[in-house]
């Protein structure tokens, strides 16, 4: 391996940069198709399980982003998410519990090069694996964190998650757990993540759109996808994701635009003091009283306050609640080997032996 | 002892072989300080020399009491020395904590010199002396000087701009200046440190000299001392020498091995006694494209690790026992995944956090053993701070090779003692260099070279060889995900074969004495000098003794077997309740005897020469 160098023909994240390919010499490979991207394992996930429209979708956008296949590494950890990487036909790495990160940050450190992208669940992300979740964001690492929200442990067969909801009973907690549980988005935005979005496994449109959204995001990005275990916590998410109600019952974020919602977009989201309120428009209200969402704000209130947003009080956001530049671990890590190099030179061994004191033994 | 007892014309300078001198005082002091400017002098001047620092682990006990108090032993010599010697010859204590924790390693005789000053009725008290020793007689089979060190420095130091309680930090080198003196010391080395160090800071820059020269010219001057001593330089092999730490050669080593390998070096840890200061030394090769990772934790640190080597670095990781503990899982996955990556594991007290900051050498069977599954993994343990240079390199050698992790075993000892090490000739060290696999018409991940059963490293980036890896069983060959029954057991069985075949490829172990005969005394890791200077005094009273020093501990050379039933007794002297003792009964089925001591400490000579003599004396007596 040669000393790998940072890419510095890419984009910046935004609406511009969403048709220019992301790297020169990238754009010039053949372009590939969904097909390129399928690996020849078998798939095996259950019948009717959210995650393979979430494969489908990543295989889908995979081409779009103008990395050769070989230059895209998906990691993960363990749980039924952890097994993404077998399906797609780049380079994979299945690693251990919650670790997932961990190992990203260190192979984007020593390759910046490479599209590395981390996939994930919420007992992986959150409950073993929260430290490096925490971490891999607050540093900006440049990875994209795709983490399967099912409100479960699916993969041991049904116990509560640290997204489950209070009270819940499961196989683990008869009695329903007691363990109030925490708002992926709110971590992420509270560890200075760089991006952070939202989408659902069914929405298939507007998840294909995230994740491109995700994929052309220089530094840490968080993305949540609430996806529905058929197996053992099926409809978690029915009850606002479901076709007929969900234009009722989310929010779909866009940048600039005021937040209205509604079949009629009749509804919207007014700002009470500190607090958000669901208004309806007319009678008074008008889309000028509405908040406007702005996810490139450098301050991370408004972000905040939609992480905390959640049916039945409210309805659920989804999108990019924030989108903002800092440089990347990678970046910060190269531009101090950079400056040491133009300070003194490359390393000489033969020197930095013989430095400190020395002396010589000429006696026999 | 006073001025008036010592006849002047006594004045003059006796030769000595070898001196072993004790620092010790408050770990406000600076007694690691200096102890290692003393080392650096006589290092510089050529004498063999072997260093013990032992500290607290907190930072600052509170002032004046037992637990506060920081000792720097070295021993250096006109002759080869192989250990920071049993017993010091001079104790220089700087408060009565310093005195009641040392005294009882001082022989009879020994010189003894105390800053006088210290001995006030609060630090008698914080010591737990009822009485003051220095006029109750209790010190009287000591060749005691009591110096009023504090006061002879104030008065140097008058007229600068300091505090007194600064005037108090540079009494040290009133006490360092004393010893220059005492053994005829240049005083050179430490007058351009100070330059270096203090050159921002021109008052505490000639308060320290200050301090230095007053403390030379007192014993230049007064009476105190009737005689002075020399210890020539030593007859080294020729060579351009340093000084160095186990630490500093171990970073030393992983910086020429990234250079053998054409690989740049990623270097994850989390911060631990006494592991830090390769990180910390490591931070500052940035020029040499030495990417550190400060993790946020012990796991992210391995894990980071992984994923760079995964990338085609060379990934890394240091830590002591209870950071191993926690990459355990991490380790487990690399065995599996079969990248290169070492881990450093510097030993100290345990089990659990245990004594941070003494040595031990109780993790061998954690290294070998301590995860789940059968996972085997080489481990290599250098022997001298300065043999940790070549370690860190043929840690590298193996683990490029044979696509495997490796453990390097150190510990507190070796990693903080110093010793000369002779500059090796870049030219001369070995060619580790690997190639990743590029052509996707023969690749298979998981296909090995049939020499070393090595798998192909294939990196991200490589066009044709996408393909995914991971901690589930691997298919042999194609490395697909796999729970078929009999490649379990082949890949099982694989993975061991390749851990065992590196003992083809390994030195056989070297017996240092007759190549058989009464007792082999066995060792590995910092055991190292107290074994070979037993087996030196034995061989010297006519016995026939050898000594053999492990440096692979996993596999074995694949001479061992015979070496060891070439000895009517084998003798093995560890840091810990027995752990190469096990291995060894387990493996060979040999009647092996232990010799065990944990208190923190390494070896003396006396302790493995009296056991020894112990056992030869047994098989005399039917």
């Amino acid at each position: 391996m040669t000393d790998a160098t940072i890419p510095t023909a890419r984009n910046g994240d935004g609406p511009a940069a969403k048709d220019a390919p992301l790297s020169e010499a990238n754009a010039a490979v053949i372009k590939l198709t969904r097909k390129d991207f399928v690996s020849d394992q078998e798939v095996r996930w259950c019948p009717g399980c959210g995650d393979y429209s979430i494969l489908a979708q990543t295989q889908k956008v995979m081409p779009d982003f103008g990395y050769a296949r070989e230059d895209i590494v998906f990691i993960s950890g363990i749980g039924c998410s952890g097994r993404l990487p077998y399906y797609m036909n780049t380079f994979g790495f299945h690693t251990i519990h919650g670790r997932a990160p961990t190992l990203a940050t260190g192979l984007k450190a020593a390759r910046p090069d490479l599209m590395v992208w981390v996939i994930t669940g919420d007992g992986d992300a959150l409950s073993i694996g929260g430290n490096h979740v925490l971490h891999s964001m607050r540093r900006n690492v440049d990875i994209k964190l795709v983490m399967f929200n099912n409100r479960i442990y699916g993969l041991t067969k049904g116990q509560a998650s640290p997204t489950s909801e209070i009270g819940k009973k499961t196989k683990s907690t008869p009695a329903g757990t007691i363990d109030t549980p925490v708002m992926p988005l709110s971590i992420a935005l509270a560890a200075e993540a760089t991006f952070v979005a939202r989408s659902v496994d069914t929405h298939t449109e507007h998840l294909q759109e995230t994740l491109e959204r995700s994929g052309r995001h220089t530094g840490s990005c968080f993305l949540e996808v609430l996806q529905n275990c058929n197996i053992f916590n099926d409809g978690a998410f029915r009850g606002f994701t479901d076709r007929e109600v969900r234009e009722d019952r989310m929010l779909l974020l866009k940048h600039g635009e005021p937040m209205i919602f509604g079949k009629d977009r009749d509804k919207g989201i007014q700002l009470n003091g500190l607090h958000p309120e669901v208004v309806q428009l007319g009678g008074g209200v008008s889309e000028a009283d509405l908040l406007v969402h702005d996810e490139r704000a450098e301050d991370p209130y408004l972000a905040y306050m939609l992480s905390r947003m959640w049916w039945p009080d409210f309805p659920v956001p989804v999108g990019v609640l924030r989108s903002v530049d800092r440089p990347t671990h990678d970046q910060l890590l190269q531009g101090q080997i950079d400056d040491a190099l133009a300070r003194s030179g490359p390393g000489d061994l033969e020197k930095l032996l013989h430095s400190g004191e020395t002396w010589i033994a000429d006696r026999a | 002892m006073t001025t008036e007892t010592v006849p002047q014309q006594d004045q003059g300078v006796q030769e000595l072989e070898r001196v072993t001198i004790r620092f010790a005082g408050d770990s406000g002091d600076g007694m690691q300080l200096t102890g290692t400017q003393f080392t650096r002098t006589a290092a510089v001047f050529g004498n063999d020399i072997s260093t013990l620092p032992d500290f607290p682990a907190e930072i600052r006990a509170p002032a004046g009491s037992l637990p506060g108090v920081s000792g720097f032993q070295l021993s250096f010599s006109s002759n080869e020395i192989h250990t920071p010697g049993d017993e010091p010859d001079v104790l220089v204590a700087m408060n009565p904590a310093a005195l009641k924790t040392n005294l009882g390693d001082l022989p009879p005789g020994g010189a003894l010199i105390v800053n006088q000053d210290a001995f006030t009725q609060q630090n008698l008290t914080k010591a737990g002396y009822a009485s003051n020793p220095l006029t109750d007689g209790s010190l009287k089979k000591y060749n005691l000087f009591e110096i009023p060190v504090s006061t002879l420095n104030a008065r140097a130091l008058e007229g600068l701009e300091m505090t007194n309680k600064q005037v108090d930090l540079t009494k040290n080198f009133f006490a360092l200046g004393l010893m220059f003196w005492l053994y005829e010391r240049s005083m050179e080395p430490t007058l351009r440190w100070i330059e270096e160090k203090f050159g921002q800071k021109p008052v505490i820059a000639e308060a320290n000299i200050r301090a230095l020269k007053s403390g030379y010219a007192f014993g230049e001057t007064t009476e105190i001392f009737h005689t002075h001593y020399r210890v020539p330089s030593a007859h080294l092999a020729p060579g351009v020498y340093r000084n160095v730490t186990g630490n500093e050669a171990t970073a030393l080593g992983f910086v020429a091995a990234s250079k053998l390998a054409r690989r740049p070096i990623f270097y994850g840890s989390y911060p631990i006694t006494p592991a830090s200061d390769i990180l910390h030394q490591l931070s500052g090769y940035k020029e040499f494209g030495v990417r550190t990772f400060q993790a946020e934790d012990e796991i992210a640190a391995i894990g980071a690790a992984i994923g760079a080597s995964y990338g085609g670095a060379m990934g890394m990781t240091a830590s002591s026992g209870p950071g191993i503990a926690l990459k355990s899982e991490a380790m487990g996955l690399a065995v599996m995944v079969e990248l290169p990556l070492v881990v450093i594991d510097v030993q100290r007290a345990g089990p659990s956090t245990g004594m941070p900051t003494k040595t031990e050498q109780a993790d061998l069977l954690q290294v070998l053993f301590g995860r789940n599954g059968d996972s085997p993994m080489p481990v290599v343990a250098p022997a001298t701070p300065a043999e940790c240079f070549d370690y860190a390199i043929e840690a590298w050698r193996i683990a490029l090779k044979y696509m495997t992790p490796v453990v390097y075993l150190s510990d507190a000892f070796l990693a903080t003692g110093s010793e000369p090490w002779r500059i090796p000739d870049v030219a001369d060290l070995p060619n580790i260099e690997v190639d990743n696999h590029t052509d996707r018409a023969t690749f298979q991940p998981y296909a090995r070279d049939p020499e070393t059963l090595a798998r192909p490293w294939a990196v991200p980036g490589t066009a044709g060889l996408e393909h995914r890896i991971g901690g589930l069983e691997k298919a042999d060959i194609t490395g697909n995900v796999s729970y078929d029954p009999e490649n379990h057991h082949r890949m099982q069985t694989l993975r061991a074969q390749k851990v065992a075949g590196i003992a083809r490829d390994i030195p056989h172990l070297q017996v240092f004495g007759p190549s058989a005969g009464d007792l082999l005394i066995l060792g590995w890791g910092s055991t190292y000098g107290a074994i070979r200077s037993a087996a030196e005094r034995l061989q010297a009273q006519g016995h026939a003794v050898a000594h053999a020093h492990l440096r692979h501990l996993n596999p074995f050379p694949v001479n061992i077997e015979d070496v060891l039933r070439s000895y009517r007794r084998v003798l093995i002297p560890e840091v810990n309740l027995g752990q190469l003792l096990m291995l060894i009964r387990a493996r060979f089925l040999i009647d092996a005897v232990g010799l065990d001591k944990v208190r923190g400490k390494p070896f003396r000579i006396a302790e493995i020469e009296e056991e020894a003599l112990r056992l030869l004396d047994t098989r005399r007596t039917p």
